[in-house]
């Protein structure tokens, strides 16, 4: 497959701080690529830098084969930016938001209107942008990034501030627009929302790559011991430890929580006890691959 | 794509926004005339002005009235000296002075101006007044008539011939640098700017769609202003080169956007832009002869007057709206107006940022 993107040894700095320190990676065509990473870890800064709002102070970036520094307004329509939700004129309604931006790009104003159907919005069209929720803001201005028909859509933290049913929804409309083909480029940090979209993810901190893959394979390189838990009163502690594969066990009262790296042993041996009633386990998510390379201390 | 379409759209889109814009509406448009409102009517029925005589060189009629003069006279009439008969006339001219007079041997010369009938009729009436009774004295006969002052002009007609235009300027000075700042501030701070940077659509077009909403916002003011002042109860009469009025108008709003874009690249937040503009726009208001006329300021306000860019525009309107000189009598301040444009668009770029950070 061909490269939507290419990032070589990218590098800027603020003064003393290295913000982004030699990042390289590329990206398919079609693609659903993450890049993940703590606050202030240099994502946006990377973002920008690859839109082209930025001027690197080394290293290269190619999008769709073309370099985006400087400003190039060959590039620019076949790329589809979304900024933060409030990045709206003022006191205009959904569909004359979409409209004005869609103009920018020579679309008509009969696609324009389509696109509000598409992320949603069909009802919503004469509600001026200031009345939107935060669910509903986000989706247009996911739709402003998408009236021209770009190639590749970059979202910078898309779901920031969204209660959880926003989040579902803002995620099937994501996945449907990488389904009709189009590369697609997002910040976030939240774990979940990786690992359910992205075909692969780049972990960052401090201005540099940590590691860089699909998310399951990140997951299982982390090799990390499974959770097994059922409801207390069925095995005690004691019990539990001693079961085939089982490296610690803990009862707190409300469930016995047994930790293995060799789950399948220590369910074999709680199913000949008859004692699977409730049972739930937990793997290793990219949250705790997250926690691994960038340490769990809070960092303001 | 084209630029022209990008522009039509971004000009809507703006256009959209101010009209809905309910505290921006209120201050560009209703605010000012009930200044005007007020100020018709306030100093409408007052006299406020008297005729001004320029006397050239000796003028002995003149000087033997003021001399005797128990008052009536200088209650209308307020006389300076000049040795220049030229810069006399020029003043006249200019409407600096209402008249200018001389006295060769018997003859006492009287230069007016048509340009406002009303001063130019009190005038001739008072020096032939001044004539009669200085007469009478040679003939060495106790007067049988004596001169009584009487306001014979209806001053109202006045008020509303300065304030119409000089308020009118203060309107344009205060919408064109706030909505200059704060459009330029909201959109850097909400991103807005980024957006625009990432579309393929010319910059410059985006800010000429800003500047033909101000201009056209501007000439809807200028209307507005003019209809009302023109209604009976004030009763502005526009001189015969009014029309020149309306490029005056759009070089002021260019000079008055491309301040408030210095201030809107300078500020970082909203609050700090709006501050700024009043800084700005109030004590320009006051020295640049908004809210009362030039002439009636001490010399050093008139001075200093000289710096805000506000005075050319209320001069130069006044000049062809309430003085009713001709259209070349704005030529100059358009100038200087266009040349602060061009100044402010300048520092303004060197200022420019893309975002907050």
């Amino acid at each position: 497959m061909a490269q939507a993107i290419q990032v070589k040894d990218l590098r800027k700095r603020y003064g003393d701080v290295r913000a982004v320190d030699g990042v390289t990676f590329d990206v398919e065509e079609g693609e659903f690529f993450g890049i993940l990473g703590p606050n202030g870890a240099g994502k946006t800064t990377t973002l920008e830098i690859i839109e082209g709002l930025r001027r690197p102070d080394g290293g290269g970036v190619s999008v769709l084969g073309m370099a985006p520094w400087p400003r190039n307004d060959r590039l620019l329509p076949r790329i589809g930016v979304q900024l933060q939700a409030s990045s709206f004129f003022e006191r205009l309604t959904a569909r004359e938001q979409l409209r004005t931006f869609g103009s920018l790009y020579g679309v008509p104003a009969g696609k324009a209107d389509a696109m509000l159907g598409t992320v949603g919005l069909g009802d919503k069209a004469d509600v001026r942008v200031e009345k939107l929720s935060g669910g509903q803001a986000q989706r247009l201005s996911i739709a402003c990034a998408l009236v021209h028909d770009p190639e590749v859509v970059f979202l910078d933290e898309p779901t920031a501030a969204l209660d959880p049913q926003a989040r579902r929804n803002l995620w099937d409309i994501l996945r449907g627009i990488n389904t009709e083909g189009r590369t697609i480029v997002l910040t976030t940090h939240y774990m979940d929302e990786a690992e359910a979209l992205c075909d692969r993810v780049a972990i960052m901190d401090e201005g540099r790559v940590l590691r860089l893959g699909a998310p399951a394979v990140l997951v299982r390189g982390l090799e990390a011991p499974a959770r097994i838990s059922v409801p207390s009163g069925v095995l005690t502690a004691e019990e539990a430890r001693r079961l085939p594969g089982a490296d610690e066990a803990g009862d707190d009262g409300v469930s016995l929580t047994i930790i293995s790296r060799d789950p399948s042993a220590v369910v074999a041996a709680m199913a000949a006890e008859d004692a699977l009633d409730g049972v739930q386990i937990r793997g290793a998510t990219l949250e705790d691959v997250f926690l691994d390379l960038t340490g769990r201390e809070f960092r303001a | 794509m084209s630029a022209f379409a990008s522009f039509k759209s971004l000009s809507r889109a703006m256009f959209l926004g101010f009209k809905r814009d309910g505290g921006a509406l209120f201050f560009t448009i209703l605010f000012p005339l009930m200044f005007l409102v007020i100020f018709g009517g306030v100093f409408g029925n007052q006299s406020t002005a008297k005729v001004t005589v320029v006397q050239v060189g000796q003028v002995s009629v003149l000087q033997q009235a003021l001399a005797h003069d128990s008052g009536e006279l200088s209650e209308v009439m307020e006389v300076t000296r000049s040795g220049d008969r030229a810069a006399a006339l020029g003043k006249v001219e200019k409407g600096d002075a209402d008249a200018a007079v001389e006295q060769r041997d018997g003859r006492l010369i009287v230069h007016f101006s048509m340009a406002d009938q009303v001063k130019a009729g009190t005038v001739r009436g008072l020096m032939n007044a001044l004539v009669q009774s200085a007469n009478q004295a040679a003939a060495g006969k106790p007067p049988a008539y004596t001169l009584e002052a009487q306001q014979v002009e209806d001053e109202s007609l006045d008020a509303i011939q300065f304030f119409t235009p000089s308020l009118l300027g203060w309107a344009l000075a205060s919408a064109g640098v706030f909505g200059a700042s704060q459009t330029l501030v909201s959109w850097r701070t909400k991103g807005i700017l980024r957006r625009l940077q990432l579309s393929p659509a010319p910059i410059p077009t985006v800010f000429a769609a800003r500047i033909a909403v101000s201009l056209a916002v501007a000439l809807v003011q200028f209307g507005l202003f003019v209809l009302v002042a023109q209604l009976p109860f004030f009763g502005l009469r526009l001189g015969h080169a009014w029309w020149m009025a309306i490029p005056t108008v759009l070089a002021g709003v260019l000079a008055f956007l491309s301040i408030g874009m210095v201030v809107g690249a300078w500020a970082k937040s909203q609050e700090t832009a709006q501050a700024a503009t009043q800084i700005i726009v109030l004590p320009m208001a006051f020295l640049g002869g908004s809210f009362f006329p030039l002439d009636a300021m001490p010399r050093w306000m008139e001075v200093v007057s000289y710096v805000f860019p506000l005075r050319y525009l209320n001069e130069a309107m006044l000049n062809v709206m309430g003085r009713g000189l001709g259209p070349m009598s704005a030529l100059p301040q358009i100038g200087i107006l266009l040349g602060v444009a061009v100044v402010g668009a300048l520092i303004a770029a060197r200022l420019f940022r893309w975002d907050v950070t």
